[in-house]
């Protein structure tokens, strides 16, 4: 049976360091490794620890007096009136500081929903013609299967693409950190890791390497990007060779649809 | 999944075969059913091709290129709004009494099974509480038809001459459905005993074979305007109708939307119970509507473990269907609108949680598992906040700075798939074990191997997991992505394993086990009622929200690639404006709900009869629910 004795004012002070925790946790990378979690997130992430944490502890008919008993005592007990009176006070002032610092006007720039990828077209126009991109492939990707040898050429000339013309911008390490990369806002993205081009089938990378920066539509804006339009630079062939060396030298694969075409390659 | 899709889809064709063979007259059904819609047609104010030209003779004309005047604007009335609060509301209702005969049925027969009256007679009440429903939905359903007539006549015209066949068997099928329904409730008490209660018994089968089959057909012509297939790229129609309706995301669309109406459908029917809980005099009372809402929260969580899955089967194929249309859902314009559905998603399962967590309460011996609870409720977190954090994320400038780049180095990679796949499985198999603990508060196994069988259940749980995270983290992050996609398949696999492994060890495990003490039935605490209508409200405004992303993923097209929309009115909505118009529907939608509950509680105190659990209520029968 449930134990009768029931309250446990101790409740109320768990609840307030479960949250504490919670928010050091989300803190954490911010403060310690510099790599702070975005403060949109932090709000959702804390919100829902608030709210799980509210659930478990009233999920028993025992706990949920624990927890709301001191709450009860504070608002009702006539012997608690300096402290309640002191709540009254103090929370207001903490609730208007908050909402202060909230809407007080910075200097900062207005925070920006971007879409990084945005939708691409279905057909674009670049070299003269018109590429549809729901059936737009590499041309020399199969030679990865056929002939091993010639795909490492082509790949190769990829990367002399790759360095006479990216680099600048997208870093010798293709990490987006190249010598001008801070100059940029948006800055260049990197193609490093398995959430960039491994996300990309190859159709939009070439969409967005020929088309560049002016290409993007609508929902990328504003027009910032400072990515070249490169059919007007470089030939189709070395494009599509520039695309093949950032997924071999990232070692990943494009985005694909078709099992019979990917080799497993991790 | 593959193998599972590829029988579907048979099974589909048989369904449609044998459909399609019993179709009447087709010479009449041009005429007739397009004839008589020519009103609207004369509302364009275009001179259109006679919709009664046609047949035999007929070549088929390609998708009209439309301009902005071809759209008529009646007494200022913004059309696509009216349109879409239209077929929303349509939506929701239909969901809802499409998906109560199923559960009905399963109810009805569980109770011809144990010989138990209870489970008949809540089926009784929740079909009644279905029909009031029933014609509110055909009267909004005739509203959108008249509406999507009214304001995009050229569309409609367009939309007619394809699929009237279909919209022909639609109507014949409407009225299959009626009656169906109809001799199913009226004949519910006249064929009670015997025979006549296994006629009955199929009539409810028929009910539900009608009542899908109606909604595949309206879903051809939803995923046609998505992902036309059947006709060339200026729309000319090949003259297969099965090409038309067989497009490429019917068969995802049918199988979400037909898991997803029976949880949405379990959750109303939820909130029914909590409302009639909430408002209950005697204990007889509040021990009946707690047992129906348990019953009605079960179907709904049962109904919600198979959704993620039947989601990203949908994803992935609208992505497999267009890139454009998929990064346009997932990485563009409606990223965000995801993360919100994300977030709903998650509130959905913390709420399904909560009710079966507070539901302990009901058994003497749940304090053995109640300091479980806070672990249980900590994965499912770590889990749900893995599920929600966006690839895209926004940042302030100074976050920005810090970070050297739009990507975060540890969010980045939860914001992809593998990671999402992970989380769901595990968050699914957590709820899961909140409900094998529900079940077992109050009962003490007797099986001499009993301890053996805890912990082949426990070992069930652990490799599930560590091959669920392992999948994940290898194929996700150190293969290509076609195995990415590929590895979500076994993850599930496992998923499905525990739920069929531990329930099947349950089931000798308890045989025969003694009861720590009588089940309380009404003595839930009240706060748990507010987490049904809390799962009612979330999956109404989820669908609300999902519905629009997916029409809204055509962008400017009527039909995608095929007829441009070129109202005034195509233009993508900010997600502000999008959300507002979804919880004003919501919001009508809620209000007709409670209307409806309200008349469905006066009609049952009128009839006065017994209450279902009879006057032992204080002490009903254990083992209530479908267990
Ligand atoms: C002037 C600097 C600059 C140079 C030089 C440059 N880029 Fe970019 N690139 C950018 C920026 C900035 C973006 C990001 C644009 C955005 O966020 O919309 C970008 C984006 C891209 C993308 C899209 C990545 C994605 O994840 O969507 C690809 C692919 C790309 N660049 C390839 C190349 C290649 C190949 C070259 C050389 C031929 C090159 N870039 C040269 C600045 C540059
Ligand atoms: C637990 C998980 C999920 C729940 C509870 C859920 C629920 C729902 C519901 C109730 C609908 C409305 C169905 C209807 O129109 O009848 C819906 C539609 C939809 N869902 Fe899900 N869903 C889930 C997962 C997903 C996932 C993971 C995706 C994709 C990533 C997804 C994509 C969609 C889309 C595109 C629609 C619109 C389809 C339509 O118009 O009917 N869903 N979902």
């Amino acid at each position: 049976m449930k134990k009768p004795d029931g309250a446990n004012p101790a409740k109320l002070l768990w609840f307030v360091v479960i949250v504490f925790i919670a928010y050091v946790i989300f803190k954490s990378p911010g403060w310690f490794m510099n790599k702070p979690i975005p403060g949109s997130l932090i709000m959702m992430y804390m919100f829902f620890a608030v709210v799980a944490a509210l659930l478990v502890m009233t999920s028993t008919d025992e706990s949920t007096q624990g927890l709301f008993a001191p709450i009860k005592a504070l608002v009702e007990d006539p012997s608690k009136k300096i402290i309640r009176n002191a709540v009254f006070v103090i929370a207001p002032i903490v609730g208007a500081l908050i909402t202060y610092n909230q809407i007080k006007p910075g200097f900062d720039a207005p925070v920006e929903l971007r879409a990084t990828h945005p939708a691409p077209p279905t057909i674009m126009k670049a070299y003269d013609k018109t590429f549809n991109l729901a059936t737009l492939e590499n041309p020399f990707r199969k030679l990865q299967t056929e002939n091993p040898e010639k795909f490492k050429e082509a790949v190769k000339e990829g990367g002399a693409v790759y360095f006479k013309n990216c680099f600048f911008c997208h870093g010798d390490k293709l990490d987006g950190k190249g010598h001008f990369a801070q100059g940029f806002n948006p800055l260049p993205l990197p193609f490093q890791g398995k959430d960039t081009i491994a996300q990309l089938q190859e159709s939009f990378v070439f969409w967005r390497i020929s088309t560049g920066g002016p290409g993007l539509p609508k929902e990328a804006t504003p027009w910032l990007s400072a990515m070249p339009v490169w059919h007007t630079f470089l030939s189709e062939d070395e494009v599509w060779k520039a695309i093949l060396f950032i997924y071999d030298y990232t070692d990943n694969a494009p985005r694909s649809w078709v099992s019979a075409n990917s080799k497993k390659d991790g | 999944m593959v193998s599972c899709l590829m029988k579907k889809r048979t099974a589909g064709k048989a369904v449609f075969l044998f459909v399609l063979s019993v179709m009447f007259f087709p010479a009449f059904l041009n005429t007739g059913f397009s004839a008589s819609f020519s009103p609207a047609a004369a509302y364009a104010g275009t001179d259109a091709v006679s919709p009664v030209a046609h047949e035999e003779t007929y070549t088929h004309p390609p998708a009209p290129k439309l301009k902005a005047q071809d759209y008529p604007i009646v007494m200022g009335i913004n059309s696509r709004v009216f349109v879409w609060m239209a077929a929303q509301l349509h939506l929701w209702f239909a969901a809802f009494v499409l998906a109560v005969p199923i559960f009905v049925f399963i109810i009805e027969a569980v109770g011809m099974a144990t010989k138990d009256e209870r489970y008949d007679k809540m089926a009784y009440e929740f079909i009644k509480v279905s029909l009031t429903a029933y014609s509110v939905t055909a009267l909004i359903g005739g509203l959108l038809a008249f509406s999507l007539f009214v304001f995009y006549p050229d569309l409609m015209r367009y939309m007619t001459r394809l699929f009237g066949q279909t919209m022909l068997l639609y109507a014949l099928l409407f009225f299959a459905e009626s009656a169906t329904l109809y001799i199913y409730y009226y004949g519910w008490h006249a064929m009670e005993r015997g025979f006549s209660k296994w006629a009955h018994l199929t009539i409810g089968l028929l009910l539900n074979a009608v009542g899908t089959t109606l909604m595949f057909l309206a879903n051809a012509w939803v995923t046609f305007m998505m992902s036309p297939s059947g006709v060339d790229a200026g729309g000319v129609f090949d003259g297969n109708i099965w090409h038309v309706i067989h497009n490429h995301l019917w068969n995802p669309i049918n199988l979400h939307r037909f898991v997803a109406n029976i949880a949405f459908g379990g959750s109303i029917v939820g909130a029914y119970a909590a409302y009639r809980f909430l408002s209950a005099r005697s204990d007889s009372d509040r021990a009946h509507y707690d047992w129906m809402g348990y019953t009605a929260n079960l179907i709904a969580i049962s109904a919600l473990l198979p959704l993620p899955f039947a989601g990203y089967w949908l994803t992935a194929e609208i992505y497999a269907y267009s890139q454009q249309m998929g990064i346009t859902l997932m990485g563009g314009a409606f990223a965000w609108l995801f993360i919100t559905q994300a977030v709903i998603i998650g509130a959905l399962f913390l709420s399904a949680n909560y009710y079966l967590w507070c539901g302990m309460e009901r058994s003497p011996g749940a304090y053995r598992y109640t300091k479980y609870i806070k672990y249980i409720a900590a994965v499912i977190v770590v889990c749900f906040l893995v599920w929600f954090t966006p690839h895209t994320l926004i940042l302030k400038p100074w976050e920005l700075k810090a970070l050297g780049g739009q990507y975060h180095p540890f969010l980045g990679p939860l914001g992809i798939m593998p990671a999402k796949n992970t989380a769901v499985n595990i968050m699914l198999i957590f709820t899961f074990l909140s409900f094998l603990l529900y079940r077992r508060a109050n009962k003490i196994a007797v099986v001499s191997w009993a301890p053996l069988g805890r912990a082949a259940q426990a070992a069930v749980f652990a490799g599930a997991i560590l091959n669920i995270v392992f999948l994940g983290v290898y194929y996700g992050y150190f293969t290509n992505t076609v195995y990415k996609v590929a590895s979500s398949v076994p993850q599930v696999a496992s998923t499905l394993t525990v739920i069929a492994a531990c329930m099947v060890i349950d089931f000798f495990m308890f045989k025969g086990a003694k009861d720590v003490g009588e089940l309380r039935w009404g003595g839930i605490p009240q706060r748990s009622q507010y987490a049904l209508f809390l799962l009612a409200v979330s999956f109404t405004w989820l669908m609300g929200l999902m519905g629009f992303i997916r029409s809204s993923i055509r962008q400017h097209w009527h039909v995608y690639s095929v007829m441009r929309d070129a109202s005034v009115n195509a233009y993508t909505l900010t997600i502000a404006s999008a959300a507002k118009t979804v919880s004003a529907a919501a919001i009508i939608f809620m209000a007709m709900v409670i209307f409806i509950f309200w008349l469905s509680a006066l009609s049952s105190k009128k009839q006065d009869k017994p209450l279902p659990l009879g006057s032992d209520a204080k002490n009903p029968k254990e083992g209530g629910g479908i267990r």
